[in-house]
């Protein structure tokens, strides 16, 4: 009985020592060389394989991060600056410091606003809606409200706000990874700089239709009238298609344009004190009634030529 | 009983052909008219008048924007009054050209009257460049250039023309009503798209709800000297799909991403074998078609097929029959199953519409979603052989290679899996997004098949 389990335990415990061997053997012959870089870097990276940087995952990030010449094609939006610092140090580049990004919904088109002029009860998806039709409102750009945008967000920053009918962002979780930007089928989501202290302006409004047809169907439309263009100091601000669009490059937060637009389609936000517009509008109109300070380019609306070649079918 | 029909799957809703008893009536012509750059399937056409020119009726005032795209011609006299975007019916901005209506003088040239020409001239050529100046495109829904779909690419033989009178969507009447009324002009136009694919045989299926139609037709060929059969099929949906018909009539299946031609065939609507008479015969470009005003909370009375003018605006055309009922939850443009719901009642019409259709809010009040339970009654309807519930999953997956492999970019958008499906899965709006998926796929592998092609030779 006794020898019984001697036996088994000798030979298992053999056994064991041959396989660890042949084991051993095996991994130094067939080992794959790889940089031991490209595991710091991965150790650096926050890990959420979010895929924001254009890679699969972190792993094919670091992979090609050593086998780039210089990062300029490398990013980690999730960890920002301060990990691709560290990136930057393993790899011996000198660090290039990247604005960090916020997604921005360019659209401001609220329940109150945009008056639905169509139900649809069809599948609760962005992607399907615009498939079938313009959307619920008379603004043939506007947001959709079916959430697509929330449902590809892996960091929970966005969520839908029943009130407006629009997604809200919250900036906090907001890495800029890009992925509603795809997901929103109108392209109404942008990449924006985040701005000193989060402040930033932007134009919330994408509908390029004449300024009557735009007003009618949204209240915070930009209409296209081109005064936010006249007032900005900066050449901050271009008008194409009917549709102003601020440059944030140039744009240096004055918030002149938001006190002049007619429509409040241009918005603010983590400004720290409430925008006066009277008092801005003031200023400005006594600016005008002095000698000329500022040319502003207005670039002209082309007409847009939609390239759709279907084959043979 | 005709038994010829497709071989697997389909469904069979209700045909209510509720408007079939009304004869064809023309429509005046409204003060302002509208004409759209994106009439048919391809590059838009561009406009080649300015604002303020005179245009005559039948007037060319936009050209090809590419090689599959089509010549859109004036459909009345007047003014150009602005050419800028405006809002179709799904609301979506496309350009058009307004026409501030002056009457219907007629550009020289064009025979208006009802005597019937049966004689074809010989010249095959002149016959394509006269469609392809008129205009015409395909009426029975795709919209597709005639005249590129009537010039097989070398190497292709066409062995069977069929004429599709099917009319398998419901409700629809304007197929049915142009049969009886100009069965002579259709049976002719076969005979022009017969000689210009070199004399194949040809054949008009007619589904056998329509049995006026089928005895009209019979009679009319009869009376001709043309080699043209005249083909019952049996109800059901969706017998007119191109695919569906080629495989009733000559029992052969189109492959997996292939064109009729691969297997013989060219597959023409009824009314676009009309149009095809009026462009050869008379030289009367395709300014005209038949569009039903119906719908199941549209009293009979008030229901009317019209011969409408392209450009007139769907709110017009309502008006003028009587205002939208107001028990009417959803109107739609075109069948019930693959028509297009209208967003904008202010779009102007274009070459293939081909109906207003008033339906009650209960009719068409969407069930509750629920989970799939695997009855397998999607699979079953399914015409093109596909698996819905399978589709679905893999587009929830967004496993592009899983829908390519599934045969995704076959769906032919019927909505019978939809129709059939007692977990209201909005399967149609899925299947229809899982093929854009797997056609984006295949067409990016194409491109990028080329190129390597072409940085090779160089």
């Amino acid at each position: 009985m006794n020898s019984i389990v001697i036996w088994t335990i000798v030979i298992l415990a053999g056994l064991g020592l041959v396989l660890a061997v042949v084991l051993f053997f095996i991994a130094k012959t067939f080992k794959v060389e790889e940089d031991p870089r490209i595991e710091q870097i991965e150790k650096t990276l926050p890990g959420a394989n979010c895929g924001g940087c254009g890679y699969a995952g972190c792993h094919a990030f670091a992979d090609s991060a050593v086998k780039a010449s210089d990062l300029s094609a490398h990013f980690c939006p999730v960890g920002g600056n301060e990990v691709m610092k560290k990136v930057s140090e393993i790899l011996g580049f000198a660090v290039v410091e990247k604005a960090p990004q916020v997604a921005v919904l360019r659209c401001n088109g609220t329940c109150e606003a945009r008056p639905a002029v169509n139900y649809y009860d069809g599948d609760k998806s962005c992607r399907v809606k615009a498939a079938l039709y313009s959307g619920d409102t008379a603004c043939p750009f506007g947001c959709l409200g079916c959430g697509d945008c929330v449902d590809v967000c892996e960091f929970g920053a966005l969520s839908m706000d029943p009130a407006t009918g629009l997604p809200v962002l919250d900036e906090s979780k907001c890495v800029a990874c890009g992925k509603c930007v795809k997901a929103c089928p109108k392209k109404l989501i942008e990449l924006r700089p985040k701005g000193p202290r989060g402040m930033r302006e932007a134009v919330l409004c994408r509908n390029e239709d004449k300024g009557p047809v735009a007003k009618k169907a949204c209240a915070n439309a930009c209409i296209g009238c081109g005064i936010c263009v006249k007032t900005c100091t900066h050449e901050a601000i271009s008008l194409e298609n009917n549709l102003a669009y601020i440059d944030p490059a140039k744009c240096k937060l004055c918030r002149e344009c938001e006190a002049v637009c007619p429509t409040g389609a241009i918005h603010g936000v983590n400004f720290p004190k409430e925008l006066d517009k009277a008092a801005v509008k003031e200023r400005v109109a006594k600016r005008n009634a002095a000698p000329a300070v500022a040319n502003a380019t207005v670039i002209p609306s082309e007409a847009k030529e939609s390239k759709k070649e279907v084959s043979n079918g | 009983m005709a038994k010829i029909t497709f071989s697997i799957g389909g469904v069979h809703p209700d045909d209510a052909k509720l408007s079939r008893g009304c004869a064809i009536e023309v429509l005046p012509l409204p003060q302002t008219m509208y004409v759209s750059m994106a009439q048919h399937l391809g590059a838009p056409a561009k406009p080649i008048v300015a604002v303020g020119d005179k245009v005559k009726t039948g007037q060319v005032i936009a050209e090809p924007g590419g090689f599959i795209s089509a010549f859109v011609h004036s459909p009345a006299s007047g003014t150009v009054k602005s050419i800028g975007p405006r809002k179709d019916l799904a609301g979506n901005n496309v350009t058009h050209i307004e026409i501030a209506v002056e009457g219907d003088e007629w550009v020289e040239g064009v025979d208006l009257s009802d005597t019937l020409v049966t004689e074809i001239q010989e010249d095959r050529q002149a016959i394509l460049d006269r469609i392809k100046a008129c205009g015409v495109v395909g009426l029975g829904g795709a919209t597709f250039p005639t005249h590129v779909k009537l010039n097989p690419a070398p190497g292709s033989v066409a062995e069977c023309l069929i004429l599709n009178g099917a009319e398998c969507e419901p409700y629809l009447t304007s197929d049915f009503r142009i049969m009886l009324e100009r069965t002579k002009e259709i049976v002719v136009g076969a005979a022009i798209m017969q000689k210009v694919l070199g004399g194949c045989r040809t054949v008009i299926g007619i589904e056998e709800n329509k049995p006026e139609a089928i005895e009209a037709m019979k009679k009319a060929v009869a009376e001709l000297p043309y080699k043209i059969e005249v083909l019952p099929l049996k109800k059901k949906y969706p017998q007119g799909g191109e695919k569906q018909l080629i495989q009733a009539v000559m029992h052969r299946e189109v492959g997996s991403g292939g064109l009729p031609i691969s297997v013989g065939a060219v597959v023409q609507n009824v009314a676009t074998s009309l149009a095809v008479y009026e462009a050869v015969q008379k030289n009367k470009p395709l300014i005209t078609n038949v569009l039903t005003v119906t719908g199941n909370c549209l009293p009979v009375e008030k229901q009317h097929n019209y011969l409408f003018r392209i450009g007139m605006p769907l709110s017009y055309i309502a008006e003028y029959a009587g205002g939208v009922p107001e028990a009417a939850g959803k109107l739609i443009s075109g069948g019930p199953m693959m028509g297009r719901a209208i967003a904008n009642l202010d779009a102007a019409t274009v070459k293939g519409s081909s109906s207003i259709l008033y339906l009650s809010a209960e009719s068409t009040k969407r069930g509750q979603e629920s989970l799939c339970i695997r009855c397998g009654r999607c699979s079953d309807a399914c015409p093109m052989g596909l698996e819905p519930f399978l589709l679905h999953r893999l587009y929830k997956a967004g496993d592009v290679d899983g829908l390519e492999a599934n045969a995704a970019q076959d769906c032919i958008e019927c909505g019978c899996c939809l129709y059939s499906c007692p977990a209201y899965i909005p399967l149609l709006d899925r299947v229809r997004q899982a093929k854009g998926m797997a056609m984006a796929a295949i067409r990016a592998r194409a491109a990028a098949k080329q190129a390597a092609k072409e940085s090779k030779t160089k």
